[in-house]
């Protein structure tokens, strides 16, 4: 059965409540602050509304029209937009607990949320503190600390050897006793320097002696240490929750494999990898962990597991999570309510056996990252932000967590978050397939975001099949993104769903007034129809024949085939959502001469619809290759020139700062890719220029 | 009977070679198509009706007698563009290197002739080697017959120029006079002398490309209105164009169907003027927001950015939209935007094309540059062409709207009929900095003061209402309702009618 769907209506800000709270001690709080900003402070703001508890929001003055101010029954400005100079600064946080009588504050995730300091403050003015003990956080929040803990409480680490290693035959020894493999790491080391991988005794002894002499040459420190090497490592972590009274129970797990350099950005629960033996003994050793260190509130702890289901523990994050909602999802359970019920001092009305695994949930973080300019964060203005609706899609349900605003800005201030799409299905090929079709039909324009490529990870077949590592993107995406090619059957649907659309087109414009009468244009049945996509092979021409009638139109190809497309798009809509051969087919639809540029699935098509003389002529048309900008200094982003450092004729070296274009009051500095010298210099100071404006040219 | 309508079927055939199938691939080897393939682009399929189809020379100089082509080297009749006629003439380059003679100027002059009559816009498509020497002057006679009639019909029907090859010497001036020039990358140049003779006089080596190719008349020199990749695309946006066009100076623009909300919301377009009045934004965003189903074309986008000219619909209905560009120079009006934007709006009125202006301009340019190269006289276009504009004209103030640049900007004092303003802008006689450090002379030596004084002036002007008490403005508007306060400003002023003193006509500072 699915998960009420009231829940999932974040919008509508009704949660579905827990069984009915038997109160203890004080009443429930009338208001709380959110420390916090963004997605995770409307997130908050709606359990709390829900709740009936009023909420204060604090902002910087580039949050002064943000979503979570507007959505706040209250708000107070902290300051400039630096998060250290706003957010982070614990005696302006605390100055607006007082100035708007909060009795608690939810610190969301990041910035204060895991400081001890701040829950010390908070303690010390009788406030509220919605998260765990500042004992816990302290302990939890040294990484040695934390493992030595965990180690005494049974909880399964990484088996390493930390002190000084003598000689090559130590090193065997102790990588015996660990078992290999084994990861021989410099103790200064970083970047891949210094480290080697060892599978027997011969590849230890001459991996020690290596990274030994690299790290003397390197960091001038040759202290070597030995650790377990997880192979095939899967991020899976448990979600945990712990009240006052010393019940604690874990709400599953949740899988965050696809991370790029660390950055987590799909994240799954539950993981389609363990099985409910290793699900039960991670879940109860972090139960265990947190129990050692008087945990309270919810929390997560962290595991890396290998490809025979060994897990180890990596941290504990003594917060809220970013990925929450997946585990919200398939429990039913309001993480955030159940947070604040435990900061007010009310035992855990859930036991371990309420809490099971219903359906599957998917989370995809959408980043203002251009994937096809390395990730490169953009910001910017939302000229447009139309999320799908939240609620039932299919037999599944989507959730949108969300900060932002069709007309709001993505700052560079802080974490370049859009929103967290999350949907819910009874299973996991369910799940995706309504993320795919929810990505489809999610307009963010205006600014570059990762869109195209979390939808091109929803359809990699290493991902359907669930056999990920932390080295996904590494591995699968090693020269960065570079779009995506859909099978030639997909490529046919929209090909089909192009020429029917394109048709609706050009019967409106044979329907301009001021025409001759009796000589008005016919518009034909046949068409050609290209879909160029940037990959080489794919713009080869589909002639159709287009035969409609009321409800829609059939398509037909030269190989027999016919396509039955139906929709009610018109001119102008952004969004096509289609019917095409008896399957939904979604396109974001932007004008282009003769047709359209169509986006679905991450891919980017530039369809041309022409009629056989036009295609006919077309054919002759010389392709044109994009300049070779390789010998060119690319404006990476809409700015004005304030300095030119280099003049026609210098030589530069490789990283020599060339020229600082200003954007959103940052100044960025260009600095050479390479050795060379500079032929041309097209830009001056004072120069406004657009993306890939060429601002000097190198022989 | 049959062997005479064979006959005409070969002569037919025979014109339709053109200068045959060599010349046909060399054309195509150059990325151009042939003049009839051009006009099978243009026109609805099957609409177009030749004439002149068997003309040709008649020059008896050099053995030219020996070579009398069928059409001389011009494509010329009409057809229809989405069902509404328009007349075409398309040189044909290889006929004669679509050289011009007395003969192929006649043909394109009938066409004309006939345009105006009956109005309907006319299309040339150039792509031409030049006079056709053999004939001396008999085709500079040529040329000059066409160029009297580009002027006699300038306003009374829309002319279109694709520049699709060569077209330089006295050939450009043609085009120049017609209201529009698209130009193809690559395959196509205009300029007054070629390269060598640019060399022998002036020692200047330059390219045909960068003396008049695309890129220099899109962005240095404003010659032609837009660039495309090839002739497909340039053909494919000029029939985009004509859609916007009323087809003489007798009739109204058309009316499309359109699929979109007079009254849509657009709660982004709240916070589309940033906080900081220093930060621009991006006014085609606001056009866009405005326009049916955001379709916007824009004319001479490469030039003068720091204005946006061009044409978007309202309620299915042609509108031209000038706008201040925040997002370069910060809007600010200089010779180059002036001097564009007073073109457009003289085409917009010249064929009733209702005009929307979008304001933010903090002034015009200072410095010897904009003075020594004559930015009043320059400056002045855009004042007198929208003070003799009649057509409806509804403007709104976005954000700044300083000095003589408000006055110039479609103000209430130049006829404008309807002027809204957000509650953001600024209507005042410059920005407050400046305007304290005149006023308060005195105090420019106590920076608290002069903080305080721009406070006080900012309080005071820095506002619409200021303007809207002196009935300046009309009324101050949501940004939101943005589309649906101007579409019923302009289907108010449907049935508007204006007029001007008797005048043979007019001065305009040009």
């Amino acid at each position: 059965m699915a998960p009420s769907r009231s829940f999932f209506m974040c919008s509508s800000g009704t949660v579905r409540r827990l069984p009915k709270f038997h109160k203890k001690g004080t009443a429930m709080f009338d208001k709380i602050l959110i420390a916090n900003r963004g997605e995770i402070a409307c997130r908050v703001i709606k359990t709390a509304r829900k709740m009936g508890i009023k909420t204060v929001a604090i902002y910087s003055d580039a949050d002064k029209n943000a979503l979570h101010v507007e959505m706040a029954d209250e708000a107070v400005h902290i300051g400039p937009p630096p998060a250290n100079q706003s957010y982070i600064v614990i005696d302006k946080v605390m100055d607006a607990i007082k100035k708007s009588g909060a009795q608690a504050v939810h610190p969301g995730y990041g910035f204060l949320s895991e400081n001890a300091k701040f829950a010390e403050a908070l303690e010390a003015a009788g406030v509220a503190f919605i998260g765990p003990p500042k004992g816990a956080i302290e302990a939890m929040g040294d990484k040695i600390t934390s493992k030595k803990i965990a180690q005494e409480a049974d909880v399964s680490t990484v088996p390493g050897y930390m002190g000084l290693i003598e000689d090559a035959d130590e090193a065997v020894k102790i990588s015996n006793e660990i078992g290999y493999p084994v990861m021989i790491k410099a103790s200064a080391g970083g970047g891949g320097k210094g480290m080697r991988i060892a599978w027997n005794d011969e590849e230890c002894r001459e991996g020690f002696q290596s990274s030994k002499n690299e790290a003397a040459n390197s960091f001038g420190d040759d202290r070597i240490f030995i650790e377990k090497f997880v192979t095939q490592p899967r991020h899976i972590e448990i979600q945990v929750l712990c009240d006052a009274h010393g019940n604690g129970i874990y709400l599953n797990e949740r899988e965050c494999s696809i991370q790029r350099r660390n950055q987590k950005v799909v994240e799954e629960a539950p993981s389609p990898f363990l099985d409910e033996a290793t699900r039960k003994a991670m879940g109860e050793q972090s139960v265990a962990l947190a129990k050692a260190v008087g945990y309270t509130s919810a929390g997560t702890v962290e595991f890396i597991v290998d490809g025979d289901k060994n897990f180890y523990f990596l941290e504990m994050n003594t917060r809220l999570q970013v990925e929450h909602p997946v585990t919200e999802l398939i429990t039913g359970v309001d993480l955030v309510e159940q947070m604040i019920r435990v900061a007010n001092g009310e035992p855990l009305n859930i036991t371990q056996d309420d809490v099971q695994i219903n359906g599957w949930a998917i989370e995809n973080r959408l980043y203002a990252e251009d994937p096809y300019r390395n990730f490169l964060p953009s910001i910017g203005r939302l000229t447009r932000y139309r999320p799908p609706a939240e609620g039932e899609l299919g037999d599944g349900i989507v959730r949108n967590d969300t900060g932002v605003y069709e007309g709001g800005e993505i700052s560079m201030y802080y974490d370049p978050m859009i929103a967290k799409l999350c949907t819910w299905a009874p299973t996991r090929e369910g799940a995706i397939e309504v993320m795919r079709n929810a990505l489809d039909s999610f307009e963010v324009e205006g600014i570059g975001h990762n869109l195209p490529f979390v939808a091109a990870v929803m359809d990699h077949p290493k991902f359907i099949s669930g056999d990920m590592t932390t080295a996904f993107i590494a591995e699968e995406y090693p020269d960065g993104f570079e779009g995506v090619s859909l099978a030639q059957d997909e490529l046919r649907r929209v090909a089909a769903a192009a020429a029917a659309m394109n048709r609706v087109a050009e019967i409106r414009r044979a329907r301009i007034s001021g025409r001759l009468d009796n000589h008005e244009r016919r518009v034909g049945e046949d068409w050609v129809v290209t879909l160029k996509g940037g990959v080489p092979g794919e713009d080869v021409p589909w002639p159709v024949k287009i035969e409609a009638d009321q409800e829609g139109s059939n398509v037909k190809f030269e190989d027999g085939k016919t396509l039955r497309v139906e929709g009610n798009w018109t001119p102008g809509d952004s969004l096509a959502h289609m019917m095409v051969d008896g399957a939904p087919l979604v396109l974001k639809v932007d004008k282009a001469t003769q047709g359209f540029r169509l986006r679905t699935r991450g891919a980017d098509l530039r369809a041309h619809i022409r009629t056989p003389r036009q295609a006919e002529l077309a054919a002759l048309m010389p392709e044109k290759l994009p300049p070779d900008t390789s010998k060119m200094l690319l404006c990476p982003m809409p700015g004005l020139i304030v300095k030119v450092d280099v003049a026609e004729g210098d030589e530069v070296q490789e990283g020599q700062a060339l020229c600082t274009v200003e954007a959103m009051k940052m100044e960025n500095i260009l600095r050479a890719e390479r050795k060379g010298v500079v032929s041309k210099i097209n830009a001056a100071a004072g120069d406004s220029l657009a993306v890939d404006d060429v601002i000097m040219e190198f022989e | 009977m049959k062997d005479i309508l064979a006959e005409l079927q070969d002569r037919r055939e025979n014109a339709r070679l053109g200068g045959g199938q060599k010349r046909i691939d060399a054309q195509h080897g150059r990325g151009k198509l042939t003049a009839r393939e051009r006009i099978d682009l243009l026109l609805d399929e099957g609409s177009f009706e030749e004439y002149d189809t068997f003309v040709a020379h008649r020059c008896t100089d050099f053995g030219m007698e020996k070579n009398r082509p069928y059409g001389d080297g011009v494509v010329t009749g009409w057809g229809t563009i989405n069902g509404r006629m328009v007349y075409v003439f398309s040189q044909d380059f290889t006929v004669l290197g679509g050289s011009v003679s007395a003969t192929h100027a006649a043909k394109i002059c009938k066409i004309m002739d006939m345009a105006m009559q009956n109005g309907a816009p006319v299309i040339g498509i150039n792509d031409s080697g030049g006079a056709r020497i053999q004939e001396g002057v008999d085709s500079l006679a040529g040329y000059g017959e066409v160029f009297q009639r580009n002027i006699m019909a300038s306003g009374v029907v829309p002319q279109i120029s694709l520049i699709m090859g060569p077209c330089a010497g006295g050939a450009v001036y043609s085009p120049a006079m017609t209201d529009f020039i698209f130009m193809v990358k690559d395959s196509s140049y205009m300029f007054v002398t070629g390269p060598d003779v640019v060399k022998t006089v002036t020692n200047e080596q330059v390219t045909a490309e960068e003396l008049g190719g695309a890129s220099t008349h899109t962005k240095k020199s404003s010659v032609a209105d837009g660039a495309f990749e090839n002739d497909v695309e340039a053909i494919a946006e000029v029939r985009r164009l004509v859609d916007f066009l009323p087809s003489s100076n007798r009739e109204k623009p058309p009316v499309r169907p359109f699929f979109d909300d007079v009254d849509r919301i657009e709660t982004s377009l709240d916070t589309l003027v940033p906080e900081n009045p220093n930060t621009p934004y991006d006014m085609k965003e606001l056009i866009n927001k405005i326009a049916d189903e955001g379709d916007f074309y824009e004319i001479q986008e490469d030039f003068a950015k720091n204005i946006i000219t061009g044409f978007i619909r309202l309620e299915g209905q042609t509108v031209g939209v000038v706008a201040n560009q925040p997002l370069v120079l910060a809007g600010v009006l200089d010779i180059d935007s002036a001097r564009k934007a007073a073109r457009f709006v003289r085409f917009c009125d010249a064929f009733e094309i209702p005009i929307l202006s979008l304001v933010d301009v903090p002034g015009f340019l200072p410095g010897t540059g904009q003075e020594y190269r004559g930015v009043i006289k320059h400056g002045a276009k855009l004042l007198f062409a929208y003070g003799e504009a009649t057509v409806p004209k509804v403007t709104l103030i976005t954000r700044k709207s300083y000095g003589g640049a408000y006055v110039v900007m479609a103000s209430k004092h130049l006829r404008a009929d309807v002027n809204y303003a957000w509650p953001t802008s600024e209507i005042a006689v410059m920005g407050a900095k400046g305007a304290t450090e005149i006023i308060h002379r005195a105090d420019l030596g106590d920076p608290e003061k002069i903080a305080a004084h721009t406070a006080e002036y900012e309080d005071r002007f820095a506002n619409p209402f200021v303007a809207a008490e002196r009935g300046f403005i009309d009324e101050v508007i949501q940004p939101r309702s943005t589309r649906k306060r101007v579409a019923r400003a302009f289907a108010m002023l449907r049935g508007k009618k204006q007029s001007m003193p008797w005048k043979k006509h007019d001065n305009i500072p040009l």
